[in-house]
């Protein structure tokens, strides 16, 4: 168990640490400069001007720079798009809000997924079976940006508790929360039914049943724990889903979130601004998968208890 | 003497007739079947109906902006008074051909390098999968955006050259040289899932008796890979080629309404949902129209695959 944790901490910090590293290579693969790029500036001005960014080096030596300035003083560097403000303070402001959502995104996406897929899977064949699967389809083939702008139209303007968009008040995260957790939810729904039917398949689960023991009791003390490996699994994609469906619905609820400064750190070419959130969305997905892969080899025995 | 024939001997089935009768007792995969081709149809062979009828997606006409549907425009027009019927199959044109073609250059990559991995085996096909693997570990819009942005310039660039030195026509240069940037994104992360497939269908292929029949026959291990192996696999290959396609249509999409992917004078679907979400209120059909169209063939491509699934891998059939 203690090998697999090691082996996966290893494995994220190498992503992790190429993913920003093809970052910070792209970004100054691209033509142009990260300053205002209609006019080019004269030369001893545009000199002076990177130097004062730090970017008059190699990109060698901009890189080891850059390494050493986040590990040692957790300094970002300043942003080149926003004028005189740094990575830092963009990422504080931002950050945060861009996580709650995603959070609430994924209880959403659970609190429907899983109980639908449990269903579906106790009543195959039925009407719920099937309403939920068309559902899960559903949220598949009805992308955030069609939903998002679909809600805005079709609830936000009939309701008063809804903005249309905005992040001022607290009911603001609802409508962006749930563009951005059904589609996950659908995932979440199909693979639970799938992993609870082929348990429920099983003679472990046909010597309970025999047993006479209640259907509940089956699935709280049999048949969930090994049904869910298969959800458990998709958890950290779905995190990673979660964050690049942030930007668009972001962009369609003018949330104040990473995801809206990554597009405008792209556009804009703000170099430190890009490598600071790739480094973040690397070490939350990442961490996401890490500590999905660590809870299921302890929820399987056969895994948890190799050395 | 040789006993006679039995004259009555029931015909047998392939396992392709088979597959195809299975599909079409599927009612959902044959209705998907069938809006796949219709949307096809319409984009493909309609879009163009209507240019030769001249309508023109790029006439404008700020009188008739906004118009609802009627004989002169079907669907309407948009803000500046262009047909809008004939910019969403001109659009779905681009979206289906960005994920076709994607489509098409992920399944050759996947089939190759997943070939020789499964086949040479070893620390050498090892390694190749550990790449394989630390390549999916990257979130892939990311990596796509950024990997879009390194090669549009350059595509740029050399879509120039053909103009000033090769005098290629101009408008189809540019209209391709705005496709392909996304294009090679898509494609260049895209092939890892379908490489993964092959590699594990060529690696319990390689074992079995056929394989060590035709080398002891001297083939080439070339052939014995392309013509041998690579055919007892083609049942995944299409299942997962088919639920390929939807994803992609739906990554350009999704960077196309982030500005990211198809930009101006060029539309997809992508851009004009895009553009419908800045009129949501002024004239909701700009969004809905795109929107439908765009999630029906979602919905077809979809249950067509899973259609296909059934069909040809019954063991793993949903019971």
């Amino acid at each position: 168990m203690l090998r697999i944790v090691f082996h996966r901490l290893l494995q994220t910090i190498v992503v992790v640490f190429v993913l920003v590293s093809f970052t910070f290579v792209a970004v100054r693969l691209v033509p142009g400069n990260p300053f205002v790029s209609d006019k080019a500036l004269p030369e001893h001005l545009q000199e002076s001007v990177y130097k004062s960014f730090g970017l008059n080096g190699t990109w060698g030596e901009q890189y080891v720079i850059w390494w050493r300035n986040v590990l040692t003083k957790g300094d970002f560097g300043p942003s080149t798009s926003l004028f005189g403000r740094s990575v830092n303070e963009i990422i504080t402001q931002s950050f945060p809000t861009s996580l709650l959502l995603g959070l609430v995104a994924m209880t959403i996406a659970l609190l429907i997924g899983i109980p639908s897929g449990v269903l579906a899977a106790l009543r195959k064949n039925s009407m719920i079976d099937y309403g939920s699967m068309i559902f899960a389809m559903a949220g598949i083939c009805i992308p955030g940006f069609v939903l998002g702008p679909l809600l805005q139209l079709w609830v936000a303007r009939h309701s008063n508790f809804f903005n249309v968009a905005g992040w001022e008040s607290p009911a603001d995260i609802l409508l962006p929360a749930i563009t951005l957790g059904v589609g996950v939810a659908a995932y979440v729904a199909r693979l639970t039914r799938g992993g609870m039917l082929d348990i429920l398949s099983q003679d472990f689960i046909r010597t309970a049943r025999a047993k006479g023991v209640p259907t509940f009791t089956i699935l709280r003390r049999h048949a969930l724990r090994p049904a869910l490996l298969p959800t458990v699994t998709f958890l950290g994609p779905a995190f990673a889903a979660i964050i690049t469906g942030s930007f668009v619905v972001e962009t369609i609820f003018m949330v104040p979130g990473m995801g809206q400064h990554f597009v405008t750190a792209v556009t804009s070419q703000d170099y430190f601004l890009l490598q600071a959130i790739v480094l973040f969305y690397g070490l939350l997905i990442g961490g996401a998968n890490f500590l999905v892969d660590v809870a299921q080899a302890a929820m399987n025995p056969r895994l948890r208890d190799a050395n | 003497m040789s006993a006679p024939l039995p004259t009555n001997l029931e015909k047998g089935t392939s396992l392709w007739k088979d597959a195809w009768h299975r599909l079409f007792q599927n009612k959902l995969a044959v209705l998907g079947l069938f809006t796949v081709l219709f949307i096809f149809a319409a984009c493909f062979i309609g879009g163009p109906i209507m240019h030769w009828m001249d309508i023109d997606p790029n006439k404008q006409s700020l009188a008739d902006k906004f118009a609802g549907p009627s004989g002169d425009h079907l669907l309407g027009t948009d803000q500046l008074g262009r047909d809008f019927l004939v910019r969403i199959l001109d659009g779905g044109q681009i979206s289906l051909l960005i994920a076709l073609l994607a489509t098409l250059a992920t399944v050759t990559i996947g089939i190759i390098y997943g070939g020789i991995a499964g086949y040479v085996g070893g620390r050498l096909g090892n390694t190749m999968m550990r790449i394989v693997d630390g390549l999916l570990a990257m979130p892939f819009l990311i990596v796509v955006i950024l990997f879009r942005e390194i090669t549009k310039p350059r595509i740029e660039l050399i879509g120039q050259f053909l103009i000033d030195e090769w005098e290629w026509n101009r408008d189809l240069v540019l209209r391709f040289s705005n496709i392909l940037p996304l294009l090679v994104a898509i494609a260049a992360f895209g092939w890892l899932t379908m490489a993964r497939i092959v590699r594990t269908q060529t690696a319990s292929l390689a074992q079995q008796e056929f394989v060590e029949a035709a080398r002891s026959l001297g083939i080439s291990h070339t052939r014995i890979l392309f013509r041998h192996i690579v055919p007892n696999m083609l049942g995944p290959i299409i299942i997962y080629a088919t639920l390929t396609i939807p994803s992609f249509i739906l990554y350009e999409a999704t960077l196309s309404f982030l500005g990211l992917g198809i930009e101006p004078p060029n539309s997809s679907w992508g851009t004009l949902i895009k553009e419908g979400a800045n009129y949501l209120e002024t004239k909701t059909a700009m969004i809905l129209f795109p929107s439908i169209l765009f999630s029906l063939t979602l919905f077809a491509f979809n249950f067509l695959g899973d259609g296909l699934r059934d069909a040809l891998d019954p063991k793993a059939a949903k019971d």
